[in-house]
């Protein structure tokens, strides 16, 4: 196949989105059905070149067309099978193409799923995810063109950046830019309701799904991140308030307090204007993330050589979608408060609390990532802000999420009893106090952050079991659990064991750089680590030296490590660690440099709980998923929308 | 006063008190935790702070990778390609840290060296992080200057 059929569907796509951002906006604003009606063939019609180009492009990856650009930077010759497809997205171009695929991915669903909603609100919702596509398209076209030939055809590519060949790379891309532009949906829905005119929260339902969704897969991309960087990177780490992960992290806390306050404005009609601007942060937030990535303007371990004219057409871009929107927002953002009144002990207010803490997170860590890029402008000097920076500032704001999210389900709207609630949740206090002194006894040399770390988790978790219990006993069967309150029962447990793995893993972690000899035997966390040496090996498309470590505790071998530094053709470096996982504890054994007289650096971690970090991910995206399956949300027909919200209210406030 | 101004009076005040609180806490970490960094040729010329922790940016000369057999301690020097600046740092390196590459380390002065708590090196080989471009073109302006005000 042809590389420029690739691009020549790309600008056929690029037709399609100017038609989808034009004419059903239009339509809407005149009341013209026919032109309201071109949506969802327009959002096809772009979809189907988008996977046109997508699939040429992933073709030219398996067939190795090194006359492609791209592909010749991106791979060679020996790059195994399985690692062409995700090299597709190894680089800037290809990962701006996915970017625009799983826009179109989203674009394509949302017109699928939301046929029986009003058509003028629909056309402008797909009117605005054709103008963020149209936007992206003219981005690759203009300045990132992964269709660009090099003739005459190279014999050999380059190779795939060794750090990105892992199955990590396989998922992980993929399922963080699924939630980045998953929050397009939620963005887009606000822009229409700012168009139509805000009359209510309906149309906060019917965004709902759509951002739960996006939230769930942006916490799986993170996870996943997290995880890679923990066994990819080789520093034993799991966060690292690296720019790049604070893109990533950023739209993710507005988009946490997004979910709550969009179920306020369903619920209970309070915080509409304040809803709409969230969605526009979160949304603002992805695409300042795409920014910080793909600009080079901030250091970062992750920071690939860039072109400054891709910065300036993502900030000019940035710069008109945030300007636009928020110019909007001035105009025609609801003036009147409105929504049901609640006291100051109210659930509504606890979601107050919640939304002010992760907004107020999201712009401490907005204002340390771009601190650097402030001082540099104002000639103060060639700054960093390190990671005790973040490290200070974000558990403090957490802590009063932390604290009050037990009382949260037990609280009701419009006014509630916390006497009550707080009989509810005496089990579990007196089980954080058991547990913390159980913690302080076993545990004699525990730092204080440990107990503190102890607690916490143990409230949080047992406060969210104390209410699926009491919901258990007191609802009758078949309507104790709607899939929403699930979700929310699933995300909040998953705080809980994400907590016990930060906080015991930070705390009891023990890593040592150690120099061994051959047969060397040495202590690290009570256990013995033996060297027997380093051996060649070869791989599909490197060589390795690879050493042997055999873990004993006492006499019982419990394990045999076999950590790697390789040799990639492109004469790049990367070390792999060995690692013997396990729900209690990692043994984890990277290889470093060579010592000489056969002695090498081993650097070893013992992390027990280190993996709770990542279950506690992946309850979280359990439960924004099953939340977003709730019936609810999947309505018949609707033309007014006040009775049934009416409706659903009160089966909720006696939760 | 009626429901809807309370209500709202409880939302700003509480959304004006959890401001101050973060805006106070960031003000304080920041100024704590602010790292510059330095070439090798600003830190002879004594303008890194004495005592106190700060990143030193340059490439690692060739050749001047040294260790004692069996060490994880290792002497490196880093240059500006004007000035030079002796490191020694206890560990693993990365795995892109060779000779002719750039590297940013954190740490402090020590008797006349560079005392490297952690090195970094970028995946990228042939990615100059942007600050340690800064600096060497800067290494580089200021030398020009010394040479035109003392022809000799």
């Amino acid at each position: 196949m042809f590389p420029e059929l690739g691009q020549f569907a790309l600008v056929l796509a690029l037709l399609l989105a100017a038609v989808q951002c034009t004419l059903p906006i239009y339509g809407a604003w005149r009341n013209n059905g026919t032109l309201m009606g071109i949506a969802r063939p327009a959002a096809a019609g772009q979809f189907v070149f988008v996977v046109l180009a997508f699939a040429i492009l992933t073709w030219a990856f398996v067939s190795q067309d090194f006359s492609v650009a791209y592909v010749a930077q991106n791979s060679n010759l020996s790059l195994p099978w399985y690692y062409r497809f995700p090299a597709v997205w190894g680089a800037h171009e290809g990962s701006l193409l996915l970017w625009i695929l799983i826009l179109n991915i989203w674009t394509v669903a949302v017109a699928a799923f939301t046929r029986h909603l009003p058509d003028a609100l629909m056309a402008r919702v797909l009117g605005v995810l054709g103008a963020i596509s149209l936007g992206f398209l003219l981005f690759t076209l203009l300045t990132s063109n992964p269709f660009l030939r090099h003739l005459p055809a190279l014999p050999d590519g380059n190779d795939l950046n060794p750090i990105l060949q892992d199955p990590g790379l396989i998922v992980h891309p993929p399922m963080l830019y699924t939630g980045y532009v998953g929050f397009s949906v939620a963005f887009a829905f606000a822009i229409a309701a700012l168009l139509g005119g805000v009359t209510d929260g309906a149309w906060a339902r019917w965004a709902r799904p759509w951002t739960n969704v996006a939230w769930a897969f942006l916490t799986l991309g993170i996870t996943l991140g997290s995880w890679w960087a923990y066994y990819v990177l080789g520093w034993g780490g799991w966060w690292f308030w690296d720019p790049v992960e604070n893109a990533s992290f950023m739209p993710w806390l507005v988009g946490t307090a997004l979910i709550h306050s969009q179920a306020v404005t369903e619920k209970r009609g309070s915080f509409r204007a304040w809803t709409i601007l969230l969605s526009i942060f979160t949304f603002s937030l992805s695409l300042l993330g795409t920014f910080l990535v793909r600009s080079g303007v901030i250091t970062s371990v992750h920071a690939f050589a860039s072109d400054p004219r891709r910065g300036i057409f993502i900030l000019v871009f940035l710069g008109i979608v945030v300007g636009t929107s928020l110019l909007l927002y001035a105009l025609r953002a609801p003036k009147v408060a409105g929504g049901k009144p609640f006291r100051l002990l109210s659930r509504e207010t606890l979601l107050l609390v919640n939304n002010l803490m992760f907004v107020c997170a999201a712009a401490m860590v907005l204002l340390g990532t771009l601190y650097p890029i402030i001082g540099d402008m104002l000639g103060i000097g060639r700054i960093s802000v390190g990671p005790p920076y973040f490290g200070f500032v974000f558990p403090l704001l957490m802590l009063p999420v932390v604290l009050l999210i037990p009382f949260g389900p037990f609280f009701r709207w419009g006014v509630a009893d916390w006497r009550g609630a707080l009989r509810s949740l005496r089990p579990a206090l007196i089980l954080v106090i058991v547990a913390a002194l159980a913690a302080k006894l076993v545990f004699l040399h525990a730092p204080l952050h440990a107990i503190v770390g102890v607690a916490a988790t143990f409230w949080v978790g047992a406060g969210i079991v104390a209410y699926a219990l009491k919901r258990w006993r007191e609802a009758p069967a078949g309507h104790r659990y709607t899939p929403e309150m699930l979700g929310m029962i699933l995300a909040h447990f998953g705080l809980a064991v994400f907590l016990a793995g930060v906080l015991i893993t930070g705390a009891t972690s023990v890593e040592r750089d150690l120099s061994f000899a051959p047969n060397q035997s040495q202590q690290a966390a009570g256990l013995d680590f033996r060297f027997t040496g380093v051996t060649r090996v070869q791989g599909p498309n490197y060589l390795a030296d690879q050493g042997t470590v055999e873990v004993r505790d006492g006499t019982r071998l419990i394990t045999t490590l076999h950590p790697q530094k390789r040799q990639y053709s492109g004469q790049q470096m990367q070390s792999v660690a060995a690692i013997q996982g396990g729900v209690f504890r990692d043994i984890y054994v990277a290889l470093g440099d060579p010592l000489g007289n056969d002695a090498w650096a081993v650097r070893i971690y013992v992390k027990p709980f280190v993996r709770w970090i990542w279950f506690g991910g992946l309850f979280m995206l359990a439960g924004g998923l099953t939340a977003a399956a709730d019936r609810r949300f999947r309505g018949k027909r609707i033309v007014t929308d006040e009775p049934a919200s009416i409706a659903a209210a009160p089966a909720q406030a006696t939760a | 006063m009626t429901p809807t101004r309370k209500r709202r009076l409880i939302a700003v005040s509480l959304i004006l008190a959890a401001i101050g609180i973060a805006a106070a806490l960031t003000v304080l970490a920041l100024s704590r935790n602010m790292s510059y960094l330095f070439s090798p040729s600003e830190v002879l010329a004594g303008k890194a702070p004495d005592g106190a922790s700060f990143r030193l940016g340059g490439v690692v000369l060739e050749h001047s990778i040294k260790r004692a057999p069996g060490s994880l301690t290792v002497d490196f020097i880093v240059t500006d390609r004007f000035r030079e600046m002796p490191v020694q740092y206890t560990g693993v390196l990365p795995d892109l840290f060779r000779e002719g590459q750039s590297i940013i380390a954190t740490g402090q002065m020590q008797d006349g060296h560079f005392s490297a708590r952690e090195v970094l090196a970028k995946h990228d080989e042939t990615y100059m992080p942007k600050e340690v471009a800064d600096a060497i073109a800067k290494a580089k302006a200021a030398e020009a200057v010394q040479h035109a005000g003392n022809p000799h």
